[in-house]
């Protein structure tokens, strides 16, 4: 018990400095990221690639998740469901649901795993064949070349994608809630339309656009420090998506306080 | 002129560069040698700046690396050619691309008629057919990926060549190739040249001078000529090729 409570301070400190050390290398990724800006020629075209890539492979997971979403969100409305409310209320119930907290936190930590993992274990078998060495004994920045553009992939392709999920998860959510309950098309229109704020819209494109800067930063990030050969890739690719999936839930805490309050 | 003044350098607890004094003349061709594991890689990376030293100063042209602002550094990386030993080609582009990303002038990288000559170029000069730019790093052999890292390094003209391990990995005739192709480069281009290796042989048919790392410092730096003739007992262990119940077993 003595010699455990006598290596505690040693463990915190070390904690300590570690998580440190880790703020100290982002913000200089971050300071990186914005000197590699000035060279736009280079990452601009490389930011169309990567956004094709990632938003053309990743519509099929996130239409098919959604639409998954959208169809439980309703089975369980009409479970919950007293019939002395008026059943318009439902569409509401599921178009707040999934605008306001399923579509966008629901595809960032599926993207968390697919974009994450793909960003990490590509800048990290770069880093570990010295492919950065490489870019960077050229002369050439490795923020413009690798980083810049991925990350403004995942700023951009987030929100494109949660559009997608937003209407493919309320549509599911539309045409499932009328296989339980006695609801119409116009009951379900107008109880969508009713309390609809178009805020609404916003939060979620802004929930998105947060989810995605915080994917592309710590996965690239964790990849471009990656060590130690091919433990160091998978290391890094785990590291990443665990990572950014708890700050996904972070900021979605933290939004919620500062933009619905 | 490369000067390295008492290069010092630790990962961990393990000091890998202690004290070390090296100096590369202009237009000569110098072979760094030394058992697997004795920093001759870690020593080259401090040249270029890829590696910042604990101590000591390395000048390059009669600039400080480690003192240089980021600009300067690339600047000066730009008349830096580097050959790693694998190969370091960026995987998801074709040759072509590669070669391309060696041009130091931007301008240069824009202007794709130029590139595309120059790369066509620099294939020639290391033996391989213009043929071979649509190819993917995936689809060459092992001395073909060698030979098209020492093409993206000579894309930019550049002053001085690293070589990390050329030969590496590959059979006596490709890393008789190789060799032959570091002899041809630094007459064809007149660049300055470093050439890391634990290939002996390969070492005295290339080199102008030879050095040798051990235990994390130069124990001999002279002609080939001194080298045979010297009594050190690492020197004569490593160029009997008999590493066991020597020095460096220990």
């Amino acid at each position: 018990m003595t010699a455990i409570a006598l290596r505690l301070p040693g463990f915190l400190g070390r904690l300590i400095l570690g998580g440190l050390a880790h703020v100290g290398r982002l913000s200089l990724l971050v300071a990186e990221l914005f000197r590699g800006l000035a060279e736009w020629r280079i990452w601009v075209p490389r930011t169309f690639t990567e956004s094709a890539n990632i938003g053309a492979g990743s519509l099929f997971i996130v239409l098919l998740i959604a639409g998954f979403a959208g169809a439980v969100t309703a089975f369980q409305a009409g479970y919950q469901w007293q019939t002395s409310l008026p059943v318009y209320v439902l569409g509401t119930l599921i178009v707040s649901t999934i605008v306001l907290e399923l579509g966008p936190v629901l595809i960032g930590l599926v993207l968390a795993g697919r974009i994450g993992a793909r960003y990490a274990a590509e800048l990290g078998t770069m880093r570990v064949t010295e492919q950065i060495d490489a870019l960077e004994s050229l002369g050439r920045s490795p923020a413009s070349h690798l980083i810049i553009p991925r990350v403004l992939a995942a700023l951009i392709m987030l929100p494109v994608l949660t559009i997608f999920a937003d209407f493919m998860a309320v549509l599911a959510g539309w045409w499932s809630v009328k296989q339980v309950l006695p609801v119409t098309d116009e009951d379900f229109a107008y109880g969508a339309q009713y309390f609809w704020r178009p805020f609404d819209g916003y939060y979620s494109l802004i929930k998105a656009f947060f989810f995605g800067g915080a994917i592309g930063l710590i996965s690239c990030y964790m990849g471009f420090n990656t060590q130690q050969g091919a433990e160091g890739v998978g290391k890094s690719t785990t590291t990443a998506v665990v990572a950014s999936s708890v700050m996904i839930l972070i900021l979605n805490t933290l939004l919620a306080k500062i933009l619905l309050n | 002129m490369i000067e390295l003044h008492g290069i010092y350098k630790r990962f961990g607890e393990q000091v890998v560069l202690d004290g070390v004094d090296f100096t590369v003349q202009e237009g000569e061709t110098v072979a760094l040698m030394g058992p697997s594991g004795t920093g001759k890689s870690v020593l080259l990376k401090h040249i270029n700046g890829l590696i910042r030293p604990d101590a000591g100063r390395i000048i390059v042209d009669d600039r400080e690396v480690n003192r240089l602002t980021r600009d300067e550094l690339t600047e000066l990386r730009k008349t830096i050619g580097y050959v790693f030993q694998y190969g370091a080609l960026f995987d998801s582009v074709d040759v072509f691309e590669n070669i391309r990303l060696g041009l130091s002038d931007e301008g240069q990288y824009g202007d794709m008629t130029f590139a595309r000559d120059r790369v066509a170029e620099c294939l020639k000069l290391v033996n391989l057919s213009p043929d071979e730019m649509k190819k993917l790093p995936s689809q060459l052999s092992g001395g073909m990926k060698k030979r098209v890292g020492i093409a993206r390094a000579i894309a930019g003209s550049p002053k001085y060549l690293l070589y990390d391990e050329p030969t590496s990995g590959l059979d006596p005739v490709n890393a008789d190739v190789i060799d032959d192709l570091v002899k041809h480069l630094e007459q064809a281009l007149g660049v300055t040249s470093v050439m890391v290796t634990h290939d002996v042989r390969g070492a005295f048919r290339v080199a102008d001078r030879l050095a040798l790392l051990s235990g994390g410092q130069i124990v001999l730096h002279g002609t080939p000529e001194e080298f045979r003739q010297s009594d050190h007992p690492k020197v004569q262990a490593f160029l009997q090729r008999d590493f066991t119940d020597t020095p460096f077993a220990a």
